[in-house]
C-alpha cells in the first residue's frame, strides 16, 4: 500500500521532471533555429499576419475602453485631491509600464495563443507532423519555429499599439468629456514618464511575455494527445499557463526594473 | 497575389506598431526633451534637497538649461552633493546661486539657477557655492505653530 503510494508519487515526479526537460530542450532548439526560420522570413511573415493582424482589432477596441475607464477611474480620484491634471501622468504610466505589455499578453494568449496550440494540436493528431517528418523536414523549424518568431514579433507591437490607443482614450475621457486642461494632460505626462526606464521597460516586458505565451501555446499543442479531448484540454491549459504565467512574470520583472 | 497582399497588410501592422512606439516616445514620453548634446558638469552642496530626483529640471528664468545628473550623501560635511548636467551653450556666471524651487502647490521640485554678476563663467567640474535649501512644508508648519505659540503664551500666563 504505502510502496504503491510512494511509487506513483515517483512516477509522477519523473513524469514532471521529464516534461520540463522536454520544455527546456524545446524552448533551446527553438531558439538555435532562430537563424534558420529568420532566413526564411516569408513563413514569419505569414504568422505575424495571422497572429499580428487578425488580433489588432481586439487590442484597439480593449485598449480604447481600457484607456476610457481609466481617464474616468482617475479623474474622480486625482479630483479628491485638486490634481486633475496629473490625469495624462496616471493614465499613461499605468498604460506604458503595466496594463499595456499585461492586457495586450492576455488578449493574445485567447486570440492567438489558443488557435496555435489547437493548430498544431489537429497537426499531431492528423499526424501531419509525423509525415513531415517521415519526409525528412524538421516539424521544430518548418511549423514551430515560424510561429514562435511570428509571436515574437507580433505581441510588442500589439502592446505598443495598446498603449497608444489607451493614452488616446484616457485624452478623449479626460480633456475632451471632462475638461482637464489639454496643456497640462500632456506636459504632466511628458514630465513623468521616461522613454528608457517607462516606455524601454514595458516594451522589454511585451517581449518577455511575447516569448513565454507563443512558447507556451506551441508547447501545449505539441505535446497535445492525438485525440478531440487531448486538442480541447491541450486549448485550456494553454489559455490558462500562458494567462498566469504572464502575471507571474510581470510581477517579477516589475520587482527587478522599478524596485529602486 | 495572395503573397502580395499579405505583404502590404503585414507591412501597415508592423507600421502602425512602429507609430504607436514613436507617439509612446515622442508625445508620452519626454524623448523630445532628452537633449543628445553635450553637457559640462557642476555640483553644489544642499542642506537639505526635499523631494528632488535625478532627472529634475535646471531652469534659468522658466527655461530648462539643463538636468540633474546624480544626487549623493556627502558624508563629510552631512549634505547633499548634487551634480548638475548644464547644456553646453548657456553658460552661467561663477557666483550664480541655486535654488531648489516647486512648480505649483504639489508639483515636481526643480533647480533655478539666478545668475550672478562675475565675470567668469562656470566652467565643468566647478562648484556652485551659494545653494538654498528645499522648503520643507512640515518645518514651516512648526515654526507657524511654535511663532503662535509664543505669541499666545504670555496672555495665558497671566494669572
Amino acid at each position: 500500500m504505502i510502496t504503491d503510494m510512494l511509487g506513483a508519487l515517483g512516477t509522477s515526479t519523473r513524469q514532471m521532471l521529464a516534461n520540463w526537460g522536454f520544455a527546456a530542450r524545446l524552448f533551446f532548439k527553438l531558439l538555435g533555429m532562430s537563424g534558420a526560420a529568420l532566413k526564411r522570413f516569408g513563413l514569419v511573415q505569414d504568422q505575424v499576419h495571422f497572429l499580428g493582424n487578425y488580433s489588432l482589432a481586439i487590442i484597439t477596441v480593449s485598449g480604447l475602453f481600457v484607456g476610457f475607464v481609466l481617464g474616468l477611474q482617475g479623474y474622480y480620484t486625482l479630483q479628491r485631491y485638486g490634481s486633475a491634471e496629473a490625469l495624462g501622468l496616471l493614465v499613461a504610466l499605468s498604460l506604458v509600464r503595466e496594463l499595456g505589455p499585461v492586457v495586450a499578453a492576455l488578449l493574445f494568449a485567447g486570440r492567438a495563443g489558443a488557435s496555435l496550440t489547437a493548430e498544431i494540436g489537429l497537426m499531431r493528431a492528423g499526424e501531419q507532423l509525423t509525415a513531415l517528418e517521415m519526409m525528412a523536414v524538421d516539424p521544430v523549424q518548418r511549423i514551430l519555429a515560424p510561429r514562435f518568431w511570428g509571436g515574437i514579433i507580433a505581441l510588442p507591437l500589439l502592446a505598443a499599439v495598446f498603449s497608444a490607443v489607451g493614452i488616446l482614450g484616457g485624452y478623449v475621457v479626460g480633456v475632451l468629456l471632462i475638461g482637464v486642461d489639454a496643456g497640462s494632460f500632456w506636459s504632466q505626462m511628458q514630465g513623468g514618464v521616461d522613454v528608457f526606464k517607462d516606455v524601454g521597460n514595458g516594451i522589454i516586458k511585451s517581449v518577455v511575455f511575447g516569448v513565454a505565451v507563443t512558447f507556451i501555446a506551441l508547447l501545449q499543442g505539441y505535446v497535445a494527445k492525438p485525440t478531440p479531448e487531448g486538442v480541447a484540454s491541450a486549448t485550456t491549459r494553454s489559455v490558462v499557463v500562458s494567462s498566469l504565467s504572464v502575471l507571474g512574470l510581470d510581477f517579477i520583472l516589475t520587482a527587478m526594473m522599478f524596485s529602486i | 497575389m495572395q503573397r502580395s497582399k499579405n505583404d502590404v497588410w503585414v507591412g501597415l501592422f508592423v507600421l502602425l506598431g512602429a507609430v504607436a512606439v514613436l507617439f509612446l516616445a515622442l508625445k508620452a514620453a519626454n524623448l523630445l526633451t532628452w537633449s543628445f548634446n553635450k553637457d559640462y558638469e557642476v555640483t553644489a552642496k544642499f542642506d537639505n534637497i526635499g523631494g528632488l530626483k535625478p532627472g529634475a529640471a535646471v531652469k534659468s528664468a522658466g527655461v530648462v538649461v539643463g538636468r540633474v545628473k546624480k544626487i549623493e550623501f556627502d558624508g563629510e560635511s552631512f549634505q547633499a552633493k548634487v551634480t548638475l548636467g548644464m547644456q553646453t551653450q548657456h553658460a552661467f556666471p561663477q557666483d550664480s546661486s541655486l535654488k531648489i524651487l516647486t512648480s505649483g502647490l504639489l508639483g515636481e521640485q526643480y533647480l533655478d539657477v539666478a545668475p550672478g554678476a562675475d565675470e567668469k563663467n562656470l566652467a565643468a567640474g566647478d562648484r556652485i557655492g551659494s545653494t538654498q535649501s528645499a522648503v520643507i512644508l512640515e518645518n514651516l508648519i512648526s515654526q507657524f505653530l511654535f511663532s503662535q505659540a509664543e505669541k499666545s503664551a504670555p496672555e495665558s500666563q497671566k494669572p
